[in-house]
């Protein structure tokens, strides 16, 4: 009875709604509490405290904002497109959560552990801007629609320079699994990671997955000087928290996707059986919460690009530089410093 | 476009944004500075101007002649004041209200009060839920006083000498 439970199609959909929970959870877990490291962040930056009221030095201040923003009001402007308006935030989240299905946590250790993982990352990761779009559309508010259009053309602006730090990785690793990828990294320690060989794509990826993100110094979408809150300012309550839980979780899953092509995933960055003794999934999170600090650290520091810098960063000096490197690398590929690179 | 060489070293090295963010990160580890009010409060003054009270002489005379000097250079005309001959010959007043939602805590009624009657005490966490709550009449002044008569006496005893 039992054995033809497990091998049954019902125990497969379990098995994957099973994996799935292991997942979100945590990063929803997660998400809220990157909102409150990153008002201490920034605060200890500043030279202040951030939050230390609610609970023991601020640390249940993530659930109290989020019992706020559930039992707040969903206000809907009577002049927005009343579909739309509400279907926005899900079309911002739902791809926010999608792309975790090809993230790798270890060898073969995914909710889908696909061949094409890379595409399918890219693919999904583009789509959480049509959230943006339709809700700066259907707020009927010119801040609301400002802010869209911006986050549509700068996304279109480092979507193609992020894609072209991606194909320097795919020329190494010669796969799109994300899992072979890492594998592909195995061996010395961190200088056998890509970031070496692949340096400029390192920092332009890492640049964009900050653009792509619409977090500061990028973050012209919400800009909140010039535009108010930018898409969403039509938004308050759970509908808002949405957005807001899509921004963090691609945050999270920029810096996890960085670690993985960049940054050796699950590897130690020493080569030694002490540290390799550490479970994988260990240093993936510690080198993921690392660039997910430096996330915070370039907020804390840098001013909002004005909106045709950021135009000219990305079309004027990702694109060129990323194209000459590809062409770098291949043409390394072909000569005897393969073996560098390998 | 010019081609400024340095410029261009500058821009794709990212030395100015890794000097801004070597910055920012020595901040992270700088002691901070906030003040964690209800459990710490920032240093006063001994002439810091907060809520008002009348004060009595040591006898439990109060000290207020009614010589009308406050509410004549309230610059907020926020003091009312009407007095009357006491049976002793004295002049008191009968009513001394401060309207605390017009006043502006320049310090001018304490100043110009020839008998250091009426003074600005360090109180400066106080409140009222409807705006009459706000007017201090003259027995809720003298009560503020009579709470606060050693730190006010030693106020005005540490500013003596500049007086």
């Amino acid at each position: 009875m039992m054995q033809d439970f497990f091998h049954s199609g019902w125990w497969a959909v379990l098995w994957s709604i099973i994996k799935i929970v292991i997942v979100v959870v945590p990063l929803l877990l997660g998400v809220a509490y990157l909102t409150l490291a990153e008002r201490k962040v920034i605060g200890y930056m500043q030279v202040r405290l951030g939050p230390n009221r609610v609970g023991f030095r601020g640390s249940l201040q993530p659930i109290a904002d989020a019992l706020k923003l559930m039992f707040k009001e969903v206000i809907i402007p009577t002049s927005a497109n009343r579909f739309l308006f509400l279907a926005a935030p899900v079309l911002a989240f739902v791809p926010a959560l999608l792309v975790w299905a090809a993230v790798p946590f270890g060898p073969d250790v995914a909710i889908s552990n696909m061949n094409a993982g890379l595409l399918y990352v890219l693919a999904i990761a583009g789509l959480g801007v049509y959230g943006i779009i339709v809700a700066g559309w259907a707020s009927n508010s010119k801040y609301a629609f400002l802010g869209a259009m911006r986050a549509a053309a700068q996304l279109v602006a480092y979507e193609i320079a992020m894609g072209f730090a991606l194909v320097g990785v795919l020329m190494l690793a010669q796969t799109l699994n994300l899992s072979k990828i890492v594998e592909a990294q195995a061996g010395g320690g961190f200088w056998s990671w890509y970031w070496l060989p692949l340096f400029p794509f390192f920092l332009v990826y890492f640049i964009s997955g900050v653009a792509e993100t619409n977090r500061a110094p990028f973050d012209v979408a919400e800009g909140e000087s010039e535009i108010v809150a930018g898409f969403h300012v039509e938004y308050s309550g759970m509908a808002f928290a949405l957005f807001f839980l899509a921004e963090y979780a691609n945050m999270i899953f920029v810096s996890l996707l960085t670690t993985v092509l960049f940054l050796g995933g699950w590897y130690a960055p020493i080569n030694t059986p002490l540290l390799n003794w550490i479970p994988g999934l260990v240093w993936l999170l510690l080198k993921t919460a690392f660039l997910l600090y430096v996330f915070l650290w370039i907020r804390a520091t840098f001013p909002r690009y004005r909106y045709d810098q950021i135009m000219r960063l990305g079309w004027k000096v990702f694109i060129p530089v990323t194209i000459a490197w590809i062409v770098v690398v291949g043409i390394a590929l072909e000569t005897p410093m393969r073996a560098l690179l390998r | 476009m010019h081609i400024r060489p340095k410029q261009w070293f500058k821009t794709f090295f990212l030395t100015e944004m890794l000097r801004g963010m070597q910055l920012t990160g020595r901040y992270f580890f700088a002691p901070k500075i906030t003040v964690q009010y209800p459990e710490e409060q920032t240093p006063q003054s001994p002439r810091f101007r907060g809520l008002h009270a009348l004060r009595r002489y040591e006898n439990g005379e109060e000290r207020c002649i009614a010589c009308k000097l406050c509410e004549a250079v309230c610059p907020a005309m926020a003091i009312t004041i009407e007095s009357e001959q006491r049976s002793d010959g004295t002049r008191r007043t009968t009513r001394y209200d401060i309207d605390l939602s017009k006043c502006i805590f320049c310090g001018l009624c304490e100043e110009s009060c020839p008998v250091d009657s009426i003074v600005e005490s360090r109180v400066l966490s106080y409140h009222g839920e409807m705006r009459s709550d706000l007017i201090y009449t003259k027995d809720m002044l003298l009560a503020n006083g009579d709470r606060l008569e050693a730190e006010l006496a030693a106020d005005r005893e540490a500013d003596r000498a500049y007086r």
